[in-house]
């Protein structure tokens, strides 16, 4: 077994250059994927996981709802999903936004409920709309803990979207269902290490961006603070 | 409906109930857990690629074999023959269904031996020596290029060489190693080069009928070319060869019963037969081995 | 699809023989990878919890363990391990359940406050007796909840070992999908998160019993 060998075979071979099947084509298949169920997710679980948590009612549903969502087997989705509408997008965008909308359900509502109930009282008080008090006080206090549940969620959308390739989507998932395929180890130990590279960039981008967005005093406490807990891929 | 249903989830719910509790007492399936051992002469590991005729063939092997008194192992529905090959080779498999033209492409991609019987001369004398295939069945399951009505009428399309000067505009599908496989061929041969190569999988011949792919690489057996209506194109320079359905088998791990079980099926399997029973397995969703059973009995094997 | 209806009922009533001990092996490639873990898992942490030296690149590796993806983990471990065996697929999912499991586990016993700590020490506990009398204890609901992430996570996990012919209830996607045939897939689906659901639910009356004071507590 020589990994250094099949490397060099994987990231040399002129197929992996230019047309279809080259390395920067598949990296843009992926990260479209990703991109467009992120969104998906985000655009359905925060808003939701912003009410819940701010009014406080439903966080038992939240619990149930991410506790079964989280158990979905993925390849499965995936093959329902072309089944009932085809090889396409819409195969692969379900299986992955269910995969990520819950870790962004619980941040939004930990989050939002994780706001001072002192400092929102103090807004109600001087007279701000629950609206402006959502917008202005408690998303700026939330969104150190959204990010981390968009930075979880996107690690485990990047890892998970090889799955696609068993049903003949695109993305770094083909490298390692065709190496399987046809036994070509370099290519799946090639694809699985493109995979991980991508998933270790989104971990560096979402660092400094979460850092910028928690408020100064709870930087000094960062250490304890936000150590974070796993969520299943 | 309603009493079936209240049973079935209650049956679910007691089996997920003793799924759970049994995870740490035991081995609830030490029977097929673990690794073969086919050196020993007395089980016999029927593997299978990962097509459902594959699976159905497998199952017809096994049940056979298992009729004669012979202990079986089942491994269906495992992965490609890229795979599988090696695991036959090591004995960790000892018989896989195979068709005979589609192993000597494997074995020697530059082959130009056409016939039953040429492709079966070569195929012995390509196979290393722990390896042998049995006799051959009649039945045929071949590659094929195939089309739906709608491309086949707009192209004009009835053999594989009018493709020529059209394949540049359309997109192939396949199983994922088709490409590997074939691309070279199909330049070589037909001096065909496609747009794009998809890997539809299992999916090809719905591909082919919602126009995701125009040409797709169907089984001739396989029971969606009539029921969607798609037109498999002629192969008149023999790219795909002959494809009759052979045991490969390790020869360490077969004796004369459990040889002469296999051929039996082999006498007995027809493309009809067998196309028949395809239908029965992807068309009406009859489980492989249900459908094996049936059959072996209908031919006096079981 | 053509006229193929979601779920053909008479298909489960006429299965069910055959979807028990499917869901009993995927209990089993799932659940004991976790408790192996687990194992694993305590004494580690220890080590891990005295040593934040080591923890910090354990924690790296396994940062980026976890964001394997599964498919190519089996694959690569064919040649070791075999194909279609258990042992294909359980050795991949110990290592993403010990990858939960350990940040778990460090964290219950950083969580035992210091006072505590020393409370135990003035009353002449040892460094043995006051791990088992108070520090172990004190990170059952961390412990447990690790568990609870890593069971549904490996019990989702494992039908993936379906594509190198061993993934239990994942069986039932690879088939249903080959034949166009979507009931094998639903009935899947929902045994995957039925057991799921199950495993959850038996963890939370083990913390009960192990950590009455937590009980709605820790996550």
């Amino acid at each position: 077994m020589n990994w250094l060998g099949w490397l060099t075979t994987f990231f040399t071979a002129p197929a992996r250059q230019s047309g279809p099947d080259a390395i920067a084509h598949r990296i843009a298949e992926h990260l479209v994927f990703c991109g467009e169920a992120l969104l998906w997710a985000v655009v359905l679980a925060v808003p939701l996981g912003v009410l819940i948590g701010y009014t406080g009612r439903g966080a038992f549903v939240v619990t149930a709802l991410t506790g079964a969502a989280r158990a979905l087997p993925t390849l499965g989705l995936v093959t329902l999903a072309v089944l009932l509408a085809g090889v396409g997008d819409t195969a692969v965008l379900v299986p992955l936004v269910a995969l990520a909308a819950p870790p962004l359900l619980v941040a939004a509502a930990e989050g939002v409920r994780g706001t001072d109930p002192v400092v929102r009282d103090a807004a109600l008080g001087i007279g701000l709309t629950h609206r402006q008090v959502l917008a202005r006080v408690c998303l700026p206090a939330a969104a150190p803990v959204l990010l981390a549940g968009l930075r979880t969620a996107t690690v485990q959308t990047i890892a998970t979207a090889t799955v696609a390739a068993y049903v003949g989507l695109g993305g770094l998932g083909r490298y390692v269902v065709d190496g399987l395929a046809t036994k070509d180890y370099p290519a799946t130990v090639g694809g699985a290490l493109l995979v991980v590279l991508l998933a270790v960039a989104a971990q560096l981008l979402f660092a400094p961006l979460i850092r910028r967005a928690s408020p100064p005093q709870a930087r000094l406490t960062r250490r304890t603070r936000t150590r974070r807990t796993k969520e299943p891929r | 409906m309603t009493a079936r249903f209240v049973r079935t989830l209650t049956a679910a719910a007691l089996a997920l109930g003793a799924a759970a509790c049994s995870s740490s007492s035991g081995d609830p399936l030490a029977a097929d857990g673990g690794s073969a051992k086919p050196a020993d002469g007395k089980t016999v590991v029927v593997g299978s690629a990962n097509f459902p005729e594959n699976v159905l063939l497998a199952s017809i092997y096994s049940r056979a074999l298992k009729a004669k008194g012979v202990k079986v192992e089942e491994k269906f529905n495992i992965g490609s023959r890229e795979v599988l090959y090696g695991q036959l080779k090591s004995g960790s498999l000892t018989v896989l269904p195979e068709y005979n033209g589609a192993l000597l492409a494997y074995l020697d991609p530059k082959t130009t031996a056409a016939g039953t019987e040429a492709v079966d001369a070569e195929l012995q004398r390509r196979l290393p020596a722990e390896l042998g295939v049995l006799d051959p069945a009649s039945a045929e399951d071949k590659d094929s290029l195939t089309v739906s009505k709608e491309t086949a009428d707009r192209l004009k399309l009835t053999s594989v060489a009018d493709l020529a000067g059209k394949a540049g505009e359309l997109v192939i599908g396949g199983p994922p190693e088709f490409k590997s496989r074939r691309e070279q061929q199909f330049k070589d041969v037909y001096g065909l080069t496609f747009k794009e190569w998809k890997p539809t999988a299992d999916t090809t011949a719905n591909a082919l009928k919602d126009g995701t792919v125009q040409v797709g690489n169907v089984f001739t057996t396989d029971p969606r070319i009539v029921q969607l209506g798609l037109v498999t194109l002629a192969d008149p320079k023999n790219l795909f060869s002959v494809q009759n359905v052979v045991p490969l088998v390790n020869k360490a791990g077969v004796d004369a019963t459990a040889t002469a079980a296999l051929n039996a099926v082999s006498a007995k399997l027809d493309t009809a037969g067998l196309t028949a029973l395809m239908k029965r397995v992807a068309v009406d969703k009859e489980d492989p081995s249900a459908v094996a059973a049936d059959w072996l009995k209908a031919n006096g094997l079981g | 699809m053509d006229g193929e209806p979601l779920v053909r009922w008479h298909w489960i009533g006429d299965h069910l023989g055959y979807l028990r001990d499917l869901a009993l092996d995927h209990a089993v490639i799932s659940l004991v990878p976790v408790l192996i873990a687990l194992l694993a898992a305590v004494p580690l942490g220890l080590l891990c919890a005295r040593l934040p030296r080591l923890y910090q690149p354990l924690a790296a590796v396994f940062n980026v363990v976890y964001a394997l993806p599964a498919i190519a983990v089996f694959v690569v471990l064919i040649p070791y391990t075999g194909l279609a065996t258990r042992a294909t697929v359980m050795v991949p999912l110990t290592c993403y359940a010990l990858a939960v499991l350990l940040p778990a586990t460090v964290d219950g016993l950083r969580a035992v406050p210091e006072d505590v700590r020393q409370a135990a020490t003035a009353l002449g506990y040892g460094p043995w007796h006051r791990l088992a009398a108070v520090e172990l204890p004190a990170s059952v609901p961390y412990l447990v909840a690790g568990v609870r992430v890593a069971a549904v996570s490996s019990i989702s996990l494992a039908a993936v070992g379906a594509l190198v012919g061993r993934g239990g209830l994942g069986y039932l996607f690879v088939d249903g999908f080959q034949r166009t045939f979507p009931t094998p897939i639903v009935a899947g689906i929902a045994l995957v998160v039925l057991l799921a659901l199950a495993t959850d639910l038996l963890l939370v009356l083990a913390r009960r019993l192990l950590a009455p004071w937590a009980s709605g507590g820790a996550r």
